[in-house]
């Protein structure tokens, strides 16, 4: 279990690694810096005193371990538009994006697995094909689009649910909604799919004909093992919580780390962007490893196999 | 007992499918239908376009559908939006047919290349596989958007990144499986070379596969386009596409949401005509993909 859990969390640092490596080289190759902060018809020696300061005339692996190590000390730098500090302007954000994205996750969760599982169960019958129109729509329908039908709907003709702001609770719902629907219509669809193949498994036949309740049968036998592919997603939407909303978020203009992701890209605010990546990829990263983990507790064999 | 029960259960679980008969769903015509449609629109686009997708009508802004003149109404400035649509929809396959092709030639490379040096190579390319499915997309392709600015060349490269993940994993292990087999060891032996091989006798053989990943892929990068442009970081103005229009249309979802409405069903039916498609297909070729 050491050995697997230390392989794992290797993994999950180069990971970090790579993306700190991606947001350098694309810092490199999209121009010369000195070139975009101060303006390509400043002094020629204002600009090679620029360059100096900030080290842009040393071998490129030296500037790429000063960058390494600046970040690892949580110097992510600071946003071009106010010159606060990138990591605080993000951090402000972060609250109104988690207001959004767990009450979906929880609708996601909530509704998705027992819909699934319940459409496996019952396979054909009505709620089956509504689960799978729903899982069909819900893959083929951008999020904008839902959320603009939402809006259309109960903000327009309806009149119950502002369209946009984040003034008060009601303006959470519709954005929550189109969050959650659209997820929950996907995990669904897993969930449908992974307790169907567990439950045309040979150990089911012999659960239920040596005279085990099917209710049993079902959570005892079928659920734990067609969990695995349910947690991979489920994990895949936790480690979107931060950045989940990008579209969500613009759509009905609420102030969190998406809207500020697009704002910052629109005016090419390096920092601020550069400063997202890290936390969504940090994110990500932990909540797969989180899953890993899970893995190895939902699956024996994979804690003593050690690899997949 | 067993030998008896087991072709009965296959037999009725594929009549459930829908997959056991031999006949075309309903559903494939229509998706066929829909795609040939969209298709011949993108091709046409010059010729059936009643308007020039900047030309405006003054005098007849943000007419209802069904005036006359506009049949799917105009927008704000007095364009008619059924001659953007169907620009729109030109730019919007454009980009996703590109970058498909772009991703399935990569991705497939790399699988090959992996799989005939194995070793250090293999590793590589599977640790970027990981890398790559590890982060969300949309916030990648934002990022280098962010460094780099807009230009319909590097959206369709960066949409080319998307998804060649999974063909390289599919195609190395189909083509480890493959060099396994008697045939290719057997053109091997009589001395063709690696690329000779790959091309001309594995890739043929993997191909069905590889076209039924590109029915997943391709809705995906449909979605992911149209959600950039929607943003307004995607395709930029005065070109339009599908996400675009949608993004643009949304201003006037109180008084004209026909501007909104038109391109978004467009790529709901879009999607949806791929995806059928595309699990017909699966079932047909390669029953083993999910």
């Amino acid at each position: 279990m050491l050995r697997f859990l230390a392989l794992r969390v290797a993994r999950a640092c180069i990971t970090v690694a790579l993306v700190v490596t991606f947001a350098f080289i694309v810092l490199r190759l999209s121009g010369d810096p000195a070139l975009i902060i101060l303006s390509p018809d400043s002094p020629p020696e204002a600009i090679a005193a620029f360059r100096k300061s900030w080290g842009l005339d040393d071998p490129i692996w030296q500037q790429y371990l000063r960058y390494f190590l600046a970040i690892i000390r949580g110097d992510l730098g600071v946003s071009m538009r106010d010159g606060q500090s990138a990591i605080m302007l993000v951090a402000e954000r972060i609250p109104a994006t988690l207001q959004l994205t767990i009450p979906a996750l929880l609708i996601k969760i909530g509704l998705g697995i027992p819909a699934g599982i319940y459409a496996a169960l019952h396979r054909n019958s009505a709620i089956d094909r509504i689960v799978m129109i729903g899982a069909i729509v819900g893959f083929t329908m951008p999020s904008f689009v839902l959320g603009l039908l939402l809006v259309l709907i109960f903000a327009v003709i309806l009149g119950w649910f502002p369209s946009g702001g984040q003034d008060t609770w009601m303006h959470a719902i519709l954005p929550v909604l189109t969050l959650g629907v659209g997820g929950a219509a996907i995990l669904a669809r897993f969930t449908r799919s992974a307790m169907l193949e567990v439950l045309g498994q040979p150990y089911i036949r012999t659960a239920s004909a040596k005279g085990v309740p099917w209710a049993r049968v079902v959570r005892g036998h079928a659920f734990p093992n067609a969990s695995i592919p349910v947690v991979t997603i489920v994990g895949f939407m936790v480690g979107s919580l931060f950045a989940g909303a990008v579209v969500v978020e613009s759509l009905f203009a609420w102030p969190g780390v998406g809207r500020l992701l697009v704002s910052s890209v629109a005016n090419r605010d390096l920092a601020v962007v550069q400063c997202i990546l890290l936390l969504v990829s940090i994110t990500m990263v932990v909540s797969n490893l989180t899953v890993d983990i899970l893995y190895g507790y939902l699956d024996p064999r994979l804690r003593t196999g050690g690899h997949t | 007992m067993t030998d008896a029960t087991l072709p009965a259960e296959k037999a009725v679980r594929s009549r459930e499918d829908g997959s056991g008969g031999k006949g075309i769903p309903v559903s494939v015509y229509i998706a066929i239908f829909w795609l040939v449609a969209m298709v011949g629109i993108a091709i046409f686009a010059d010729v059936i376009r009643p308007y020039g997708i900047t030309s405006m009508d003054l005098g007849n802004r943000l007419a209802r559908i069904g005036n006359p003149a506009h049949l799917l109404g105009t927008d704000e400035l007095g364009r008619d939006v059924l001659s953007r649509l169907i620009e729109s929809i030109r730019v919007s396959l454009l980009i996703a047919f590109g970058a498909s092709l772009i991703s399935a030639f990569f991705g497939t490379l790399l699988g090959f290349l992996a799989a005939h040096f194995r070793g250090f190579v293999e590793q590589l390319v599977l640790m970027l596989a990981d890398f790559q499915a590890a982060l969300p997309f949309l916030i990648l392709s934002l990022a280098v958007l962010a460094f780099f600015g807009n230009s319909l060349l590097l959206l369709v490269c960066l949409m080319g990144f998307y998804g060649w993940e999974r063909y390289a994993r599919i195609a190395r292990g189909l083509a480890i499986s493959a060099s396994a087999q008697g045939y290719a060891a057997a053109v091997a032996q009589i001395g063709a070379s690696p690329a000779r091989i790959y091309l001309k006798h594995i890739l043929p053989n993997i191909a069905s596969t590889l076209i039924v990943s590109m029915t997943l892929v391709f809705p995906e990068i449909i979605l992911l386009e149209s959600s950039l442009s929607f943003l307004g970081l995607g395709v930029q103005p005065p070109m339009t596409s599908l996400g675009n229009m949608v993004g643009y249309g949304r201003e006037y979802l109180t008084n004209a949401p026909w501007i909104m409405l038109a391109p978004a069903f467009v790529i709901m039916f879009t999607t949806l005509a791929v995806s059928v498609v595309g699990d017909w297909l699966r079932d047909r070729l390669d029953p083993t993909l999910t």
